[in-house]
């Protein structure tokens, strides 16, 4: 890993956490959501983005975290922190069932199985709603809500968790990539027959990927019931699996920043979009067709071809 | 309701489903098959071919009829011409790249949608049928005195709705004569077969590709027309229709227009028996699963032969 | 100094804990040292509009009550405002959408109580995202007036800052028309309703009502909210039955109606619905004329009554809506009556509640939320014109009359008055006790 990376890196990782000090109320908790979102992001880009699996499905791995951890909670009054990992295994472990199917097949039929399953999932939320709530959802009891005596629902606690998590998924995922095992990732994406040819287990690597990715997906899942308190099924719904493509496009697949400054940059753009229109999504619209056109790399990822060429 | 009758009524109504699903999917399998596209706008086009039906009726009010006569000329017209522009303007600028071009499917999905909730509005608009006459059926019984007719509580349909299903047959009909017998559906057969060859030949690939583009969406378009007497135009129907569609066309075989039809009519009747058996939301659960599982371990659909 | 005015309010809320959180994280005394010392919110001047944060479905599934749940509200502010504001001062909505989710309308409390300086929120209808954006209101100490008809608030599932004063709850509305279907139409009922939520809470709570009366429910149909075609679940409507309920919400409504009459022809039971199953819907649509003698809830009449008040003249006429209840300028813009005047009245107890606990600012919003629990009997008047009110401070729940009626030349007529006494019923839940 180089010195230069690293700096970045931590230096994203200092400035955020300098924020917490001088942002406003409103962008002091606008920044919390964004970072909580960004480790969805960063868990899509791993599947996406370093392994080259176009998935439509993630939000079932998401929704699987905030259930797991809501859940938990509310049915069982598991605290916070244990309830949170209850919710990251459950992410993990529909990732490697839906694994095991999906990555039977790939390309656009990977897509459409993903969406499917992902679909199976949501429809399962609402048909079990004596016990998931349905439609409607659930607050999450303040019991589970509670870190080391310190209240999430709290903005100061909740700011820090959500830097916390972040800072863990950004460095990891940068650490990840720099591994043997994320190398393959990335070979598997530019040529999975030469991988096979090179005597790699493309399939066992691109399980365990999906694995990691899911559950990374599933802890922003958790993180965001912990946190924000409130669990319902347009969270599993096959607009959040779009939203992390769209999140992870617009940032730069394959680049460690990219999830965050794609997140970051489209929740302002919709926020803003709202003061001017009612239909804010035709901005979402306008900005993918923008992007496949003149930004495939997305932001990082052209900040990477045009400035900085081993930025990871 | 006595379960014969109910099985005829729940496949009636299935038989109405599957023609309009065969239309529209037959439109995504068309542009798969050609252009190997999947076009996750499609949904859109069946939307705005619903919304231009209310369009033109409203604006024309010369009597159910004539309004929809012009709608089903109109709509598919208007919709399959600016579909071919998207592709002259978005996709043929991506290269047909699969996965770019679902991303820019998915822009092109949000910015119809949100165009038209801007323009048309969020409410659910009817539009009048051209002839709507309720028709009760007979139903047998084998009683005391032998076979013997009478009218079950409940068991009708509607002129409109047969006529939808003939005119889905007239049409897919008509579609898979021009793909045989003309020349324009032997230059996108040809084109399907080899892109690099067709070129050779001197075919003008990328006409053909706006071409077939603009007639896949015109074909969900003619679909939307023919169901918004039954079911009202609204923004966001698009997307069930959408996700039916995508499973017809799998089930079928990707990019097989005659898989695509019978895939059609399984799911579509299918859809109306299951509702006979299973709650509704249990049954959804069900179908889309047993989809995904084909796709898993019959990638060729359950009517291909070896992909392509 | 503009800046740190600007800054002001939240700093209140969140420095001191801030400060304990970092403590308890180890991350050092000198980062701590570097925090900012938020000044004290001074408090509004005297004339400076109170400003009120307005969740509107203005896209997503919701959005046809948006519009015109933001129509009565703007008409609603006009009217307080040319009657003097609120202790002098004027009202002012600010409106976002909240896209009819529930994720983007706890992030527009966010908005309300950070950016926009707004005193309180108000607004949204579907449940699930008044219940997704209540915790944060709570946390975030901003009163969220919700006008939403859903039984979420009185079950005590929410919290201390959240209340539902303008608009009746489903289960006192499905409550009080268990006798009017058992003593006229039927005894032996089937429902047809949503396969969500909103559906359940029909389905448990009218189920039980007309037990408790005698009758029974032989049949209940849930049908799946993305729906679009109908017909065969209507053979599941066993033969015996008298009554049919139906209650549906979306844009497929229409189609449901209108198959519906399709599917009975000429023999139809007795037919009983909420006016949820056609809110913004032309009852002159083709195919619904089957309609035509049958029973509707409604929260407060769409057509104009004959012997409709003064003051219900005037609510319709600042709206702008015809007799017929839709918009004066288009004929075939028609309101969501049954449910939008709950904007208007859920406005005037905010002001009712200001003027109650002489409201001066934010520092107000604990007196505010505390003046309304302390509210009780309203009249039936200019501010609120759908009828008397009872709220219950406990429960955060306002209990009112609700209407049927009865379709009779393609128009409504009311039928019946159910009064308050009809829609109680024993508390779930007692916010009061609950801390702030």
């Amino acid at each position: 890993m180089s010195r230069r990376d690293l700096t970045l890196h931590l230096g994203l990782v200092a400035v955020l956490f300098l924020l917490h000090f001088i942002l406003p109320a409103y962008h002091h908790g606008v920044l919390a959501r964004i970072m909580v979102m960004a480790v969805y992001a960063i868990g899509y880009n791993i599947a996406f983005g370093y392994t080259g699996l176009l998935s439509l499905g993630h939000a079932m791995f998401f929704g699987a975290g905030l259930y797991g951890m809501g859940l938990a909670g509310l049915h069982y009054g598991v605290p916070a922190f244990p309830a949170f990992l209850i919710g990251t295994a459950c992410g993990a472990a529909l990732a490697f069932v839906v694994g095991l199917l999906a990555l039977r097949t790939e390309g656009v039929s990977f897509m459409i199985v993903t969406l499917m399953f992902s679909q199976v999932a949501y429809l399962a939320l609402l048909y079990f709603g004596a016990f998931t709530h349905g439609d409607d959802g659930f607050v999450v009891p303040d019991a589970s809500r509670t870190l080391m005596g310190l209240s999430l629902s709290d903005e100061g606690t909740r700011y820090l968790v959500a830097w916390v998590l972040f800072s863990g998924a950004l460095l990891g995922s940068l650490w990840l990539i720099r591994q043997p095992f994320g190398r393959v990732l990335i070979a598997l994406r530019e040529n999975e027959e030469r991988a096979r040819l090179l005597g790699y287990d493309t399939k066992r690597r691109k399980l365990a990927a999906l694995v990691i990715s899911g559950a990374v997906s599933a802890a922003s899942g958790a993180a965001y019931a912990a946190l924000f308190g409130y669990v319902g099924a347009t969270f599993a719904g096959v607009q959040y699996s779009i939203f992390a493509l769209l999140w992870v496009l617009l940032g730069g697949a394959g680049t460690v920043l990219g999830p965050f400054v794609g997140t970051l940059f489209m929740f302002y753009l919709i926020d803003l979009a709202t003061g001017l229109t009612d239909a804010y999504m035709l901005i979402a619209g306008v900005a993918l067709v923008g992007l496949t056109l003149f930004a495939p790399q997305g932001i990082v990822g052209e900040l990477r071809r045009r400035f900085w060429k081993d930025l990871p | 309701m006595d379960f014969g009758p109910y099985l005829m009524l729940a496949m009636l109504e299935g038989a109405v489903l599957a023609a309009v699903l065969a239309l529209m999917a037959s439109g995504l399998s068309l542009v798969f098959g050609v252009m190997r596209v999947v076009n996750v706008a499609h949904g859109e086009f069946y939307m705005l071919g619903a919304v231009v039906a209310w369009a033109v009726t409203t604006l024309l009010g010369a009597g159910p009829v004539l309004n929809f006569v012009a709608a089903l000329i109109v709509a598919p017209l208007v919709v399959g011409a600016m579909a071919a522009a998207a592709d002259m303007v978005i996709l043929k600028r991506l290269n047909y790249d699969p996965e770019r071009t679902i991303v820019a499917t998915i822009g092109l999905l949000y910015i119809l949608q949100q165009l038209t909730l801007m323009t048309y509005g969020a409410d659910a608009r009817p539009v009048v049928a051209p002839f709507n006459e309720r028709i009760a059926l007979p139903w047998v019984e084998w009683g005391d005195k032998g076979l013997s007719f009478y009218f079950p509580w409940g068991l009708s349909t509607t002129s409109y709705k047969l006529f939808v299903i003939a005119a889905a047959v007239v049409l897919i009909a008509a579609l898979k004569l021009f793909m045989a017998k003309t020349r324009a559906g032997l230059i996108m057969r040809a084109t399907q077969g080899d892109r690099e060859m067709a070129t050779a030949f001197g075919v003008p690939v990328e006409r053909v590709y706006a071409l077939v583009f603009g007639g896949g969406a015109a074909l969900a378009a003619l679909a939307g027309v023919l169901i918004v007497p039954i079911q009202q135009a609204h923004y966001l129907m698009g997307g069930d229709a959408l996700l039916l569609s995508f499973i017809v066309v799998i089930i079928g075989g990707l990019g097989s227009l005659s898989g695509t039809i019978v895939a059609a009519i399984l799911i579509g009747l299918s859809d109306g028996i299951i509702s006979v058996f299973f709650t509704p939301t249990l049954a959804k659960m069900i179908a889309t699963l047993a989809v995904a599982l084909v796709l898993v371990f019959r990638p060729q659909g359950l009517f291909g032969g070896t992909s392509r | 100094m503009t800046e740190t005015s600007k800054k002001t309010p939240a700093g209140t809320v969140r420095g001191p804990s801030r400060r304990q959180a970092l403590k308890t994280l180890a991350v050092g005394g000198t980062a701590a040292a570097t925090l900012p010392l938020w000044a004290r919110y001074a408090g509004a001047q005297t004339g400076e509009p109170i400003r009120i944060g307005f969740a509107k479905h203005a896209t997503g599934i919701g959005a046809s009550y948006g519009r015109w749940y933001d129509r009565v509200s703007q008409a609603a502010v006009k009217k307080i405002n040319a009657e003097g504001g609120v202790n002098g001062r004027p009202l002012e909505l600010v409106t976002e959408d909240d896209g009819t989710d529930p994720k983007r309308c706890a992030e527009l409390m966010e908005k309300f109580a950070n950016q926009s300086k707004c005193d309180l929120a108000f607004g949204t209808l579907f449940s699930h995202v008044v219940i997704g954006a209540a915790p944060r209101a709570a946390e975030l100490k901003l009163p969220y007036f919700v006008v939403s008809e859903g039984h979420h608030v009185a079950s005590g599932m929410l919290n201390r800052w959240t209340l539902q004063p303008g608009i009746t709850d489903v289960k006192s509305q499905v409550k009080a028309m268990a006798p009017f279907v058992h003593d006229t139409l039927g005894k032996k009922v089937t429902m047809i309703f949503p396969d969500y939520a909103f559906g359940y809470d029909h389905r448990d709570n009218f189920t039980a009502a007309i037990k408790a009366l005698g009758g029974d429910v032989v049949a209940q149909i849930a049908i799946p909210p993305t729906e679009t075609s109908f017909t065969k679940y209507f053979p599941k409507i066993p033969r015996e039955t008298e009554v049919i309920y139906h209650v549906m919400i979306g844009p497929g409504v229409l189609t449901f109606v209108k198959e519906m009459g399709e599917f009975f022809g000429p023999s139809r039971p007795e037919i009983f619905g909420f006016i949820d199953s056609l809110e913004a819907v032309n009852l002159s649509s083709p195919g619904l004329e089957f309609l035509e003698g049958t029973y509707f809830w409604e929260g407060m009449p769409r057509y104009l009554q004959p012997d409709a008040p003064g003051y219900v003249k005037a609510y319709r006429d600042a709206v702008g809506l015809d007799a017929n209840g839709a918009s004066v300028t288009d004929a075939n813009d028609v309101s969501t009556a049954a449910h939008m005047f709950g904007c208007w009245e859920t406005l005037h107890v905010i002001k009712a509640g200001m003027e109650a606990c002489n409201y001066s600012g934010i520092a107000d919003r604990q007196a505010l939320i505390e003046a309304v629990e302390q509210m009780s009997d309203m009249p039936a008047g200019p501010d609120h014109p759908q009828g008397a009110k009872r709220f219950n401070g406990k429960t955060h729940q306002v209990f009112g009359p609700q209407y049927i009626s009865k379709v009779e030349g393609g128009k409504l007529s009311v039928v019946h008055t159910a009064s308050i006494e009809d829609t109680l019923y024993p508390d779930e839940v007692d916010y009061t006790k609950m801390s702030f």
